[in-house]
C-alpha cells in the first residue's frame, strides 16, 4: 500500500531525512509519522471495539434492555388514560378538594368510557390497576360493568328513532361519520364512533352491519344539545337538533349512583383523577408506605405498611450475614494463607467445594438439617440436650436464612480475604513482636490494617449478592425470614401486580448500583477473581 | 516453616488434667444420652485421668497402649450404643490415645517457634480448632446429603435402620426414583440442552470481547467492563423481572430461545473475568512475532493466542456452564414448563412435594461439582505454568 502512494509527486522528491530541523519526521509512506501513528492507534482502536461490540450489543439487548424495561413499568400508567380517555379530560376541572362527587358532564363522559371498556372487556383490568390504590375499586368496576349496558339511555334511542326511522340504519351512520361538516357538528359522537369503530375492526365486524348501541344515541343527543347541529350537512341532523329540546331526558349522574352509591363518594372520583396522567410515582410510593390520594401524598394505614419494614428487615439481615461471614471467614482465610502451601491446598477444597455445589443442593441440605425432625434436632435429642417434645425451631424463621446464607456466601467472604492475606508479609508481625508488641497489638496494629482491603471486598460482595438473594429465603425463610425479592417474586407471579414489583426492583436496584459502585472503587472490577 | 523446638516430656500435673478435662467434656454427651450430665462429667474426668496415667506411668508402650484404648472404647461404645456408640467410642479411644500422648510427650510444641509462652501455645491450637469448627460448617451440609440419599424410607433424617448400618436401612431407591420418573428425566434433558448452548454463546461472545478488552486502547474501557460485569451484580431477581417483562413484549417468554439467551447473559461475566485474568500475562510479543512470519490475524489468533489462553476460556466456560446449569430465578420466570430445569425441578420439590429424590439429585450434582472443580484447579495451574508465573 505504501508502495502505491510513493508515486505521488511528493514522493518523487526525495523525501527529507528525518531529524532534519523544521520538516515534520515522516513515516516511511511519506506521511507525517504523527499523523501516522494516529491513524494506527485509531485502527487499534476500531478493532478492540469490534472484537467489543457483539458482546455490548448481546448484553444490552439481552439484559440491559430487560432492566430499562423493569424501570419504565416502574412509572408506567397509561391504562387510567387509555382506558377512560374522556373522562380524564373533563374530570381534569374537578376540583377534588369540593367535597362532592363530579357533575353531569363527567358521568357523560365516563358513561362512554366505560360503555366501550366493558364490551373490550378491560374494565376489570382498569378496576384491579385502581384497586392497588384504593380498595373496592375492583368490585365497584366490575359490577357497573355488568349494569352499564342497561341503563336507561334507550329513551334517547327511541325517541331519535321515532324522530326518523332511518337513524335505526347503521349504514346511514357510516355515511353520516364520513362527513367532516357533520363531524365537526357532533365531535363527541365522532370521537366515541371511531372508538366504537376501532374496537369493532378487532372484532371482525363490519359497522355498516352492526346494530347501534345506546351509547351513540346519548352522545348524538348530548351533541345536539352542545353544538345544535350547525353547521352539519346532514339534514335529519338539523331536524333532531330542534327536536331535542323538547325530548325527554335521563341522568346518568343518577343512574351511576343508582348502579352503585360509591359513584358519588367523591374519594373513588379522586382516586381516578390522581392516577389520571400516563407516568406516576404512585407505584414507588407504594413501595415505601405511601400513596398517592386525592389530598396528596400520605403515609399508608398502619395495618397496610409492609415495605419499609421488609426493607429494614432486608438490610438488617443482609448485614448479620455480611458480619457473621467476617468473623467466621476472617479465621479461615487467616490460616490458609498462614499454614504450607499443600496443607492449605488440601483445605482450600474445603472452601471451593461448597462454592461449587449447586445453590439448590446446599439450601435443601440445610433444609434436611434444620427441620424439626432433621438432622441437628436428631443429634440434639439423641444427646439428650433438647426434650423430643419441644425440638428447636430453626428453619423457616430468621434464624433458618441466616445460618444457610451465612454458608452459602461464605465462599465469597473466604476468597477475597485470603487473596490480600496471602500479600501481606508474614515478617511484618514477626518485626512488631520483636519490637515488645503483645500478639494482640502486633494483629491489631500491623496486620489488620493491612487486611481490611480483603475485609471490605468480602463484604461488599457478601452484601450485594445476600441483598438481592430469593431462593435460600424462599425455601429456609417461612414468613419472618423473607427478604425484598421473595416480595417482588409475589407481586410478579402472583399478585400480578407488576408495576409495584418493578418499582421495588427499581429501589433495590438502586441500592445495588450503589454497592457497586463503592465495590469499584474499593476493588475495581477489573481485579475480580474467581476461584 | 516454625523453628524445630526441642521437645521434652511433661509433668503428670500438666497433662493428666488436661486429658481429664477432654473427657469431661466427651463424658458430659455421653452422660446426657444417657440421662445425667453431671455424672457423666465426673465419670469422663475420672476415667480419662485413670488411663492417662496407666499409659503413661504403667505400660510404657505407646503403639500397645493406643492400640489398647481404642479397643476398649469400642467395645464400651458397642455396650452402651451399638454399632454407631461402637464407630463413636473407637473414634473416640483413637483419638485419646493419640492426644494423650501428643501432650505428655510434648509432641505439641514440637512445630511451634520456642520462644511461645504457654498462653500463645494454647491460643495457637484454640485458633485451629476454630477454624477446624468452621471448615466443618461449610463441608457438613454437603456431607449430610449424600448417606441421606442412600435412605430406604422416605425421611430427610438417619432412620435407626441407617444408625445401625442396617443394610435394610439402605437402598437405591431414590436414585431409581430419579432416573424412572419422567418429570426428573424431562428436567435433566432441559438443563443438558441449556446450559452448553448459553455456555457456547457466552464464551464465543465473551471471549473476542475480552480479547478486545485487553488491547491497551480501548476507549470508555471502565464503562464497558461495568456493563459487560452488570449481570453478575445486579440481584438475580431484578434480572429475571425485567426479562420477564422484556422477553414477554418480544415473544421470547416461555420459549426455548429465551432461557438460553437469558442464561447466556448471566454467564458473559464469568467468561470475560477468567478471560481477562489469563491476558494479564499475555505476552504480546508472540503476536507480532506470527505477523512478522505472515501469519494473518485468524491464523494468529487460532495458533498463537488461543492455545495460551485457552485454559481461561475454558475455565470461563466452565463457570458460565454451572451459572446456566445450577440457575434457577430466571428460568423461573423466563421459561415455561416446557423449560423446566433440573433446579427449577428440585426448587419445586423442595417448595411443595418434598421428596428425598431431591436428595439423590443432589448427590448426583454434587458429584458434577467436584468433577468440574478438579478440572478447574488442574486448568488454573497448568495455565500458570505456561505463563511462568508458577515455580512447579
Amino acid at each position: 500500500m505504501s508502495d502505491l502512494k510513493s508515486t505521488g509527486p511528493q514522493a518523487a522528491a526525495a523525501p527529507p531525512p528525518a531529524g532534519e530541523p523544521g520538516g515534520p519526521v515522516l513515516a516511511a509512506d511519506g506521511t507525517p509519522l504523527k499523523r501516522s501513528l494516529n491513524r494506527a492507534l485509531r485502527r487499534q482502536k476500531l478493532r478492540a471495539l469490534m472484537l467489543i461490540a457483539p458482546l455490548l450489543l448481546f448484553v444490552l439487548l439481552t439484559f440491559i434492555a430487560p432492566i430499562a424495561d423493569m424501570l419504565f413499568r416502574s412509572v408506567e400508567n397509561q391504562i387510567v388514560s387509555e382506558t377512560l380517555p374522556e373522562t380524564v379530560v373533563v374530570l381534569h376541572s374537578w376540583d377534588s378538594e369540593s367535597g362532592e362527587a363530579p357533575a353531569e358532564p363527567v358521568f357523560d363522559a365516563f358513561y362512554v368510557d366505560l360503555f366501550l371498556a366493558q364490551e373490550q372487556k378491560l374494565h376489570t383490568r382498569l378496576g384491579s390497576r385502581l384497586n392497588y390504590e384504593k380498595t373496592g375499586m375492583s368490585s365497584l368496576f366490575r359490577k357497573s360493568g355488568r349494569r352499564v349496558g342497561k341503563f336507561d339511555t334507550d329513551i334517547y334511542t327511541d325517541q331519535l328513532i321515532a324522530l326518523d326511522p332511518s337513524w335505526k340504519d347503521p349504514a346511514t351512520w357510516v355515511a353520516m361519520m364520513a362527513d367532516s361538516g357533520d363531524r365537526a357538528a357532533l365531535p363527541f359522537t365522532a370521537r366515541t364512533w371511531d372508538r366504537w369503530v376501532a374496537y369493532l375492526a378487532t372484532e371482525g365486524d363490519d359497522p355498516a352491519k352492526t346494530k347501534i348501541e345506546d351509547v351513540l344515541f346519548t352522545t348524538l343527543y348530548l351533541d345536539l344539545r352542545a353544538t345544535n347541529g350547525s353547521g352539519a350537512s346532514d339534514a335529519r341532523i338539523t331536524q333532531a337538533a330542534q327536536a331535542a329540546a323538547g325530548f325527554e331526558t335521563v341522568s346518568l349522574r343518577d343512574q351511576f349512583a343508582d348502579a352503585d352509591k360509591n359513584w358519588m363518594d367523591p374519594e373513588v372520583w379522586g382516586t381516578i383523577k390522581a392516577f389520571s396522567p400516563r407516568y406516576t410515582p404512585g407505584y414507588f410510593l407504594n413501595s415505601v408506605d405511601m400513596q398517592k390520594t386525592p389530598h396528596g401524598i400520605e403515609t399508608r394505614p398502619e395495618n397496610q405498611q409492609i415495605y419499609m419494614m421488609l426493607f429494614k428487615r432486608t438490610i438488617f439481615m443482609s448485614l448479620v450475614i455480611t458480619l457473621s461471614c467476617v468473623m467466621l471467614g476472617y479465621p479461615v482465610a487467616w490460616i490458609l494463607a498462614n499454614l504450607p502451601t499443600r496443607t492449605a491446598n488440601l483445605l482450600m477444597i474445603l472452601v471451593l467445594l461448597p462454592f461449587w455445589t449447586s445453590l439448590l443442593v446446599r439450601t435443601s441440605a440445610w433444609k434436611v438439617m434444620l427441620q424439626q425432625q432433621g438432622v441437628i434436632n436428631d443429634t440434639l435429642v439423641w444427646l439428650g440436650i433438647v426434650d423430643d417434645a419441644d425440638r428447636l425451631v430453626m428453619i423457616n424463621n430468621q434464624f433458618g436464612t441466616i445460618v444457610a446464607m451465612t454458608h452459602i456466601l461464605l465462599p465469597f467472604m473466604i476468597l477475597p480475604l485470603y487473596s490480600v492475606m496471602q500479600t501481606i508479609q508474614p515478617t511484618y508481625l514477626r518485626a512488631a513482636k520483636s519490637l515488645g508488641a503483645t500478639n494482640w497489638t502486633a494483629f491489631w496494629r500491623v496486620y489488620f490494617p493491612q487486611s481490611v482491603p480483603g475485609i471490605g471486598a468480602g463484604s461488599i460482595l457478601v452484601f450485594i449478592l445476600s441483598i438481592g438473594y430469593y431462593i435460600t429465603p424462599e425455601i429456609v425463610g417461612g414468613t419472618t425470614g423473607t427478604f425484598i425479592s421473595n416480595r417482588i417474586a409475589y407481586h410478579i407471579s402472583s399478585s400480578l401486580n407488576w408495576g409495584l414489583g418493578a418499582a421495588l426492583g427499581a429501589i433495590l436496584l438502586a441500592a445495588v448500583m450503589l454497592l457497586y459502585w463503592a465495590y469499584d472503587k474499593v476493588v475495581g472490577i477489573d481485579n475480580v477473581k474467581l476461584g | 516453616m516454625a523453628a524445630l523446638t526441642p521437645i521434652s516430656r511433661t509433668p503428670v500435673t500438666f497433662y493428666v488434667p488436661v486429658v481429664a478435662a477432654a473427657g469431661a467434656f466427651a463424658g458430659l454427651f455421653v452422660g446426657t444420652a444417657q440421662g445425667s450430665g453431671l455424672l457423666g462429667i465426673i465419670a469422663g474426668a475420672a476415667l480419662m485421668a485413670v488411663l492417662a496415667l496407666a499409659m503413661t506411668r504403667v505400660i510404657e508402650n505407646e503403639k500397645t497402649m493406643r492400640w489398647a484404648i481404642a479397643a476398649l472404647f469400642l467395645a464400651g461404645g458397642y455396650l452402651l450404643g451399638g454399632i454407631p456408640g461402637a464407630v463413636m467410642g473407637g473414634a473416640f479411644g483413637w483419638f485419646f490415645g493419640w492426644f494423650t500422648y501428643w501432650l505428655y510427650e510434648g509432641r505439641y510444641r514440637a512445630k511451634l517457634p520456642p520462644y511461645l509462652t504457654q498462653g500463645q501455645v494454647l491460643w495457637h491450637f484454640a485458633f485451629r480448632v476454630i477454624c477446624g469448627a468452621i471448615l466443618v460448617f461449610l463441608i457438613t451440609p454437603i456431607l449430610v446429603v449424600m448417606p441421606l440419599s442412600f435412605n430406604s424410607q422416605n425421611f430427610f433424617t438417619f432412620t435407626p435402620e441407617m444408625l445401625r448400618f442396617d443394610p435394610a436401612g439402605y437402598s437405591l431407591r431414590h436414585y431409581r426414583d430419579f432416573f424412572t420418573s419422567d418429570d426428573w428425566q424431562q428436567a435433566l434433558r432441559n438443563s443438558v440442552m441449556i446450559a452448553p448452548v448459553a455456555t457456547l454463546l457466552s464464551v464465543s461472545f465473551g471471549t473476542l470481547a475480552a480479547i478486545g478488552l485487553s488491547s491497551e486502547h480501548v476507549p470508555f474501557r471502565r464503562l464497558i467492563m461495568a456493563i459487560l460485569i452488570s449481570p453478575m451484580i445486579v440481584p438475580l431477581i431484578i434480572s429475571a423481572a425485567g426479562m420477564y417483562f422484556f422477553y414477554s413484549r418480544i415473544g421470547l417468554q416461555g420459549t426455548y430461545f429465551g432461557v438460553v439467551l437469558a442464561h447466556a447473559a448471566l454467564g458473559i461475566p464469568f467468561v470475560i473475568i477468567t478471560v481477562t485474568a489469563t491476558l494479564v500475562g499475555f505476552d504480546r510479543s508472540l503476536t507480532r512475532a506470527a505477523a512478522n512470519m505472515g501469519a494473518d490475524p485468524v491464523t494468529t489468533f487460532f495458533r498463537v493466542q488461543m492455545p495460551l489462553i485457552l485454559p481461561g476460556v475454558v475455565s470461563g466456560g466452565l463457570f458460565a456452564f454451572i451459572t446456566s446449569f445450577d440457575e434457577v430465578v430466571v428460568v423461573l420466570f423466563v421459561g415455561s414448563a416446557g423449560q423446566k430445569t433440573l433446579p427449577w425441578q428440585m426448587f419445586t420439590g423442595l417448595r411443595e412435594q418434598i421428596s428425598p429424590t431431591i436428595l439423590a439429585v443432589a448427590t448426583i450434582l454434587v458429584g458434577i461439582s467436584i468433577c468440574l472443580l478438579t478440572v478447574v484447579e488442574m486448568l488454573r495451574r497448568r495455565s500458570e505454568r505456561l505463563r511462568g508465573m508458577s515455580p512447579e
